[in-house]
């Protein structure tokens, strides 16, 4: 009864009442006419689409940089790397790859400069950073009217210069990791195997990299910087190697977002990528200074659940689409109930 | 620390404390000729907009004495001046009286959000600026979840012309044609081609009396001291919490009636996302005029409204004329709002940092130089 009662207390309630309602809609999706193995399929894809972007989370939780409102930089960076690869024309895995290796440049000198300037703002990072995140992602919208990409099928076609809001990447990279050994059961069931296990690779890397002494290091900065430094730890160089690595993430969970997607959205689309990430993890457990590949993995099934879940089960029964408002409510509420929270751990 | 650096040092303070009143001065005076606007255009805009918005940004001044920062959870405020106008507009109360009822009904659920939004607050001590931006998120949530859902259904609507056609849910655009500029047309007073709205410039002047009165009394001090070091003033017997809260509650009330005196010179009502953009607009006003996350004034104000607006109505035309392309002018303009919210935020946190280094040092130098570091960090203590 006591084990119970304190792994409700570590585990929050936010968390088990989500987790109930998850499961109280998978029940009902038959009885309401959702096919399951249909929602099951869309569950897997979702997660697969989102769950690089919420790992991206994980290093600057770590190093106690807090939530990392301006995963937009990373994304921004992801877009570069995209566009540039369609630009050059990569298809097949190589545009994939190429995409992201064309990104990493901007990743790391997005990340290295955010990086510098969070560690001369120690204790305002989150704020800082969520409107360093928006005016960036503004400053790129001119940038996007007029960078001389000329690619037909990026650019508006009558004005013949400026990048289109949505470009398709059919043709190029469409669903490139989804359909890898993609097995597929039935009419309505696909078992994104590529996808997966490209998650689950990025997430053993990152698993590998938080034990590793560098990993350590950045853990010890997070948990105790003034215990850190007494040790001989550069604290402001771990916090900008956990920024570069989670901007970095951003840009690579976009791509494979985009390619799961299949387009690749410009101008203002990033900025309602980012509370979604930040939503997943806390729901999966993690706090604004600790998180781990679990807290990862489960938030971003529980959150995707609920986001492919309420509208199919909802709409049937209430024949009116409350997803929109149940989204807003939930992540939202999670963030904040994760702000509320007393540190465990000393600062 | 020899005697020639001193000026030099001073003119660099100067610099960095009003950077970005200085960047903001100089981006607009760039923008205006490009714009082609004419000078009596824009002076009769910025009067039109300083009636629209003082109010909204004169909501987020307590807060700042209290030491918590950037009120962006006034949108709470604003949320409940909108249900209050749906209300005017679903039983037809036209004119000043409309805006009155507005306020009515607005009052209570403001009161109590602004209560719902102190709690919160105080469980997220140092971290209330972020926190009160995502718990404009979550109550925004609510907020559409009562307009779409519950307006309608559950609590009746008698006006079928601001119903959704499926029967319940208010309609995405709201027409206040009935309360339009009705504060503002009480007494318009025409001046060599100007409109000036007396009657909304009075509420505005008496809002500022109020602040600085309030500054004066027993509640006023205390929030101060709040503000100055939590620790010292629960020490001296000050419930912190009690007063945080009523700091966020009069800033909450007060942006529920500034919501509702903006709609009305606006005249129209985005029912979903009205105020999206109220905090945000509010906050670059204040930090364009000077303010930092510690330290405001009612000059800060007005001085912001002026330029944030002035620069909001020339870069589009400016953008337009520049580069071809009027969009650019309009994302423009949204970087930097946005980049002047963050400039101020890192100027700020840069400086309390660096003060604290200043204040450290000090103590292992000579008196002298801990003097001008303890002024250098406690600007706020004017």
């Amino acid at each position: 009864m006591r084990d119970l009662k304190t792994f409700i207390q570590d585990f929050g309630w936010p968390r088990i009442i989500i987790f109930l309602f998850l499961v109280f809609l998978f029940i009902m999706a038959p009885f309401v006419g959702v096919r399951l193995d249909a929602s099951i399929s869309d569950v897997l894809n979702r997660f697969g689409q989102y769950a690089i972007l919420v790992l991206a989370m994980v290093p600057m939780i770590q190093s106690g940089c807090g939530l990392n409102f301006g995963l937009a930089l990373g994304i921004v960076a992801g877009l570069l790397g995209a566009t540039l690869s369609l630009q050059f024309e990569l298809r097949g895995f190589l545009g994939f790859f190429g995409a992201i290796a064309l990104a990493a440049p901007f990743a790391t000198l997005f990340g290295w400069l955010y990086g510098k300037l969070l560690n001369k703002v120690k204790g305002e990072e989150m704020t800082i950073a969520m409107y360093i995140g928006f005016s960036f992602i503004m400053f790129m919208c001119i940038m996007w009217l007029i960078l001389p990409y000329n690619n037909p099928t990026m650019i508006w076609g009558y004005a013949g210069k400026g990048l289109r809001t949505t470009i398709t990447v059919e043709g190029y990279w469409l669903k490139i990791l989804n359909n890898f050994l993609a097995i597929k059961i039935g009419q309505f069931f696909v078992f994104p195997t590529g996808l997966i296990l490209f998650v689950a690779f990025c997430a053993f890397l990152m698993w590998v990299f938080l034990r590793s002494r560098t990993g350590t290091a950045m853990t010890a900065v997070g948990s105790n910087p003034e215990f850190a430094r007494a040790s001989g730890v550069d604290v402001d160089r771990m916090r900008t190697i956990s920024v570069i690595i989670s901007t970095f993430l951003g840009a690579v969970g976009i791509i494979v977002y985009q390619q799961s997607f299949g387009f690749i959205q410009l101008y203002t689309a990033p900025g309602p990528m980012v509370f979604p990430a930040v939503a997943a993890i806390l729901i999966g457990g993690a706090s604004i200074n600790k998180a781990s590949m679990v807290n990862v993995i489960v938030g971003t099934f529980l959150f995707q659940g609920l986001l492919t879940m309420t509208p199919s089960v909802i709409n049937s029964v209430l024949q009116t689409d409350m997803s929109e408002v149940i989204r807003i409510i939930v992540s939202n509420g999670m963030i904040l109930y994760a702000l509320t929270r007393k540190i465990k751990v000393s600062k | 620390m020899s005697a020639q650096t001193i000026p030099q040092n001073k003119f660099l303070k100067f610099l960095t404390q009003n950077a970005v009143v200085i960047i903001f001065v100089i981006i607009t005076a760039v923008a205006i000729p490009p714009s082609g606007l004419s000078l009596p255009y824009i002076l009769q805009e910025v009067i039109t907009r300083l009636g629209r918005n003082s109010f909204l940004v004169l909501a987020l001044l307590l807060p700042i004495y209290a030491g918590m920062g950037l009120n962006f959870g006034m949108t709470l405020g604003a949320m409940a001046g909108q249900i209050g106008l749906i209300f005017a507009v679903n039983f037809g109360i036209a004119n000043w009286q409309g805006l009155l009822f507005a306020l009515l009904v607005g009052l209570p659920i403001s009161v109590l959000l602004g209560y719902i939004c102190g709690l919160v607050m105080n469980k997220a001590k140092g971290r209330e600026m972020v926190t009160g931006y995502i718990l404009a998120f979550f109550i925004n949530g609510i907020y559409q979840f009562f307009v779409l859902y519950m307006l309608g259904s559950v609590i009746p609507i008698r006006n079928p012309a601001i119903v959704l056609s499926r029967g319940y849910g208010i309609r995405n655009t709201l027409n206040l044609e009935s309360v339009r500029q009705s504060l503002d047309n009480i007494l318009m007073l025409r001046v060599g081609g100007f409109a000036i709205p007396v009657v909304t410039f009075l509420i505005i002047a008496l809002l500022c009396v109020f602040i600085v009165w309030f500054k004066k009394t027993k509640l006023g001090q205390d929030m101060r001291a709040v503000g100055q070091d939590m620790g010292v003033a629960e020490a001296s017997g000050i419930p912190v919490e009690k007063t945080r809260i009523v700091a966020i509650l009069i800033s909450t009330v007060l942006a529920c009636a500034g919501q509702i005196i903006f709609l009305q010179n606006m005249g129209n009502l985005a029912t979903y996302n009205a105020h999206d953009q109220t905090g945000f607009f509010a906050v670059a006003a204040i930090l364009v005029g000077g303010a930092s996350v510690t330290r405001a004034s009612i000059a800060n104000v007005f001085i912001g409204v002026v330029l944030l607006h002035a620069m909001f109505i020339v870069s589009p035309l400016a953008g337009q004329k520049l580069f071809g392309s009027a969009m650019i002018g309009e994302y423009f303009r949204q970087f930097i709002g946005y980049g002047v919210i963050a400039l101020s935020l890192v100027l700020y946190a840069y400086r309390t940092r660096k003060a604290a280094a200043e204040a450290r040092l000090s103590l292992r130098g000579g008196t002298a130089s801990a003097n001008e570091a303890s002024n250098g960090g406690n600007g706020g203590a004017k």
